[in-house]
């Protein structure tokens, strides 16, 4: 591993900015550090060229004083936003061939400001999965291993090729995506740091949707620092999104290292779930402990409804994802099978480009949404969401700042160990963060400590609308307690 | 709630994918251990409850309806299975 892949994007950005090392050699660093790394299977597209004339234009900006505030830190991108020119298919058969004619705008946010491409990262097919197994690309490898074992580890899902490059340094850091947990929850499984903005921070245009509801696009990064640099480039307001917001984006960085002293800190009872092992529980009271030294007032909170936020987002996400996914019908774009007629057609296209998970969760929600069973069903979800967001809002109203709670019920687990038979097994990945998506609220993911098996465990911080900054704040005091999780070897090499 | 295989084929249909008589079985296993997992949602007290239609308080922005993009038939046409004469094509829908 070069030592140029060693540093942190905010060390990079240093090393850039002082030229102690140019942008095109940084750049070749990572596709160096990329090449081997074909057993993790994190990249399903790497663009070397595209990389290296992005990095000679950003050493010129260097060089005439125009750098932005990303210049020449190389990336990887989650393959479900649309980048122009460059084959994108959200990990689906259906779009093996697609090419968009046009740029998501958080990726043109990053090339903006410098950002230089590398590829496009694996995930599950359309978002829809907690361990990126369900890939037309085949699995992700997470780069850590238990203690002692070489079995394959997932990396989380859905941005697992994101999380898992990130922490394996084969890109500075990773634009991901989250409906349900999709970033926070591979941050925890591969001890890097992840953040989902507030719904409506980052602009949705050109992002590939699987719930439009709930999908927020967010950095997973190897600090808490370089999570914040890249939140603000991604971030801002977008009229070509109607729920993005029309609030200024803040300078995130000055937030890390901010005092937290007088902050007051949730500790939801509710969360503290029957069969919570001992390690996760022991590690949420040494971050509550963390806090408390750092000066914040941590309290016992209650968020009664929030058992229900795992059954009833899986109706309102299969709901949206249903609607959002009738589009892949075989006409406009992705592959067509032919049919003795138009529908089938569109039968024969769906059932041979869609993985069987995506077929499964359109199905629900075609059923949740069908005549007679919408109120049942896709109503009383929408009224469950509503008392779950109030739950929030009272705890907010009552003076608590942030919430503090585990990332994961578990660290990683193996690959093929939980796509069994039954898909609720999986579904309950999502159990600590997908309350956030349900609210529109904003969490960050951020590393904590160590199993007894050695894999990495997160701690989530939850924050107000908008309080992304309180999360840095907070998210940095965890960091310096913990310190960094940095992946012990590069057995893929 | 739970389903029947007939059911399935009906969603299935619905959702406009194609299943085979094997695929229907293992679906309706799957779409129950869904269903019944979803069903604790009904012990929810909702009564006076409104459901959310919006996640964030905010008013949708209106912007004057007029062109701002387009022009590139060839670019919107690029991905498509099928294309002729500047048209996506499709088999003979009406008769």
């Amino acid at each position: 591993m070069s030592e140029l892949t060693r540093l942190t994007l905010t060390a990079a950005r240093e090393g850039l900015a002082q030229g102690h090392f140019t942008a095109t050699e940084l750049t070749q660093a990572y596709l160096d550090a990329i090449e081997p790394a074909g057993d993790l299977n994190a990249f399903v597209l790497t663009t070397p060229e595209k990389a290296l004339d992005m990095a000679k234009a950003s050493d010129a900006r260097l060089a005439s004083g125009e750098a932005g505030p990303l210049e020449g830190i190389p990336l990887g991108v989650k393959d479900n936003y649309a980048v122009d020119g460059v084959r994108t298919t959200a990990g689906s058969n259906i779009l093996k061939h697609f090419v968009p004619q046009y740029e998501s705008t958080v990726t043109a946010n990053l090339w903006r400001d410098g950002a230089v491409l590398l590829g496009k990262l694996n995930q599950d097919e359309f978002a829809m999965g907690s361990s990126t197994e369900t890939s037309a690309f085949g699995a992700t490898v997470n780069p850590w291993r238990r203690e002692g074992s070489s079995q394959p580890l997932v990396p989380g899902g859905s941005s697992g090729g994101s999380a898992a490059a990130v922490a394996a340094h084969l890109c500075a850091g990773a634009a991901g995506t989250d409906t349900g947990g999709s970033i926070r929850q591979p941050a925890a499984f591969t001890g890097t740091v992840g953040i989902k903005p507030t719904y409506g921070r980052c602009s949705r245009w050109g992002i590939i949707a699987y719930a439009s509801s709930l999908d927020q696009a967010g950095p997973i990064a190897r600090s808490v620092n370089d999570a914040a640099l890249l939140l603000r480039s991604m971030a801002g307001h977008d009229p070509k999104d109607s729920t993005s917001a029309r609030l200024p984006v803040p300078d995130y960085q000055q937030a890390v290292g901010a005092s937290v002293k007088g902050m007051r800190i949730g500790i939801p009872r509710e969360y503290r779930v029957d069969g919570m092992s001992d390690e996760i529980a022991a590690l949420w009271d040494e971050g509550a402990q963390w806090l408390r030294d750092a000066g914040a007032e941590v309290v016992e909170i209650s968020l009664p409804h929030s058992k229900y936020a795992l059954p009833a987002y899986y109706i309102v996400a299969l709901a949206e994802a249903s609607s959002n996914l009738a589009r892949y019908d075989g006409v406009r774009y992705g592959e067509r099978v032919p049919g003795r007629d138009i529908i089938e057609m569109y039968e024969k296209t769906r059932a041979s480009g869609f993985g069987a998970e995506v077929r499964r969760r359109i199905m629900i929600g075609t059923y949740v949404l069908s005549a007679g069973y919408y109120d049942a069903y896709y109503v009383r979800a929408q009224k469950v969401r509503t008392l779950i967001k109030r739950d929030f809002e009272n705890a907010f109203a009552a003076g608590v700042d942030a919430v503090l709670a585990p990332a994961t019920p578990s660290p990683a687990f193996g690959i093929g160990e939980k796509s069994g038979a039954d898909p609720v097994e999986m579904y309950l990945q999502d159990v600590f963060t997908v309350t956030l998506n349900m609210a529109g609220l904003p969490g960050i993911a951020v590393p904590a400590g160590l199993s007894g098996e050695g894999l990495p465990l997160g701690l989530q911080l939850i924050g107000r609308p908008f309080g992304e900054e309180a999360l840095f704040s907070l998210g940095q005091v965890i960091e310096e307690a913990a310190g960094r999780f940095p992946c012990p070897e590069d057995w893929w090499r | 709630m739970s389903v029947d295989q007939a059911t399935v084929r009906r969603v299935a249909h619905l959702a406009r994918i194609a299943v085979t008589e094997e695929e229907v079985v293992h679906l309706q296993g799957e779409l129950n251990a869904i269903l019944a997992f979803v069903d604790e949602l009904a012990e929810v007290d909702v009564t006076g409850v409104e459901p959310m239609t919006s996640v964030t308080p905010m008013t949708l922005p209106l912007r004057a309806d007029v062109v701002t993009d387009g022009f590139y038939p060839e670019r919107v046409l690029a991905n498509a299975p099928v294309a002729e004469d500047g048209f996506f094509a499709v088999p003979k829908v009406v008769e």
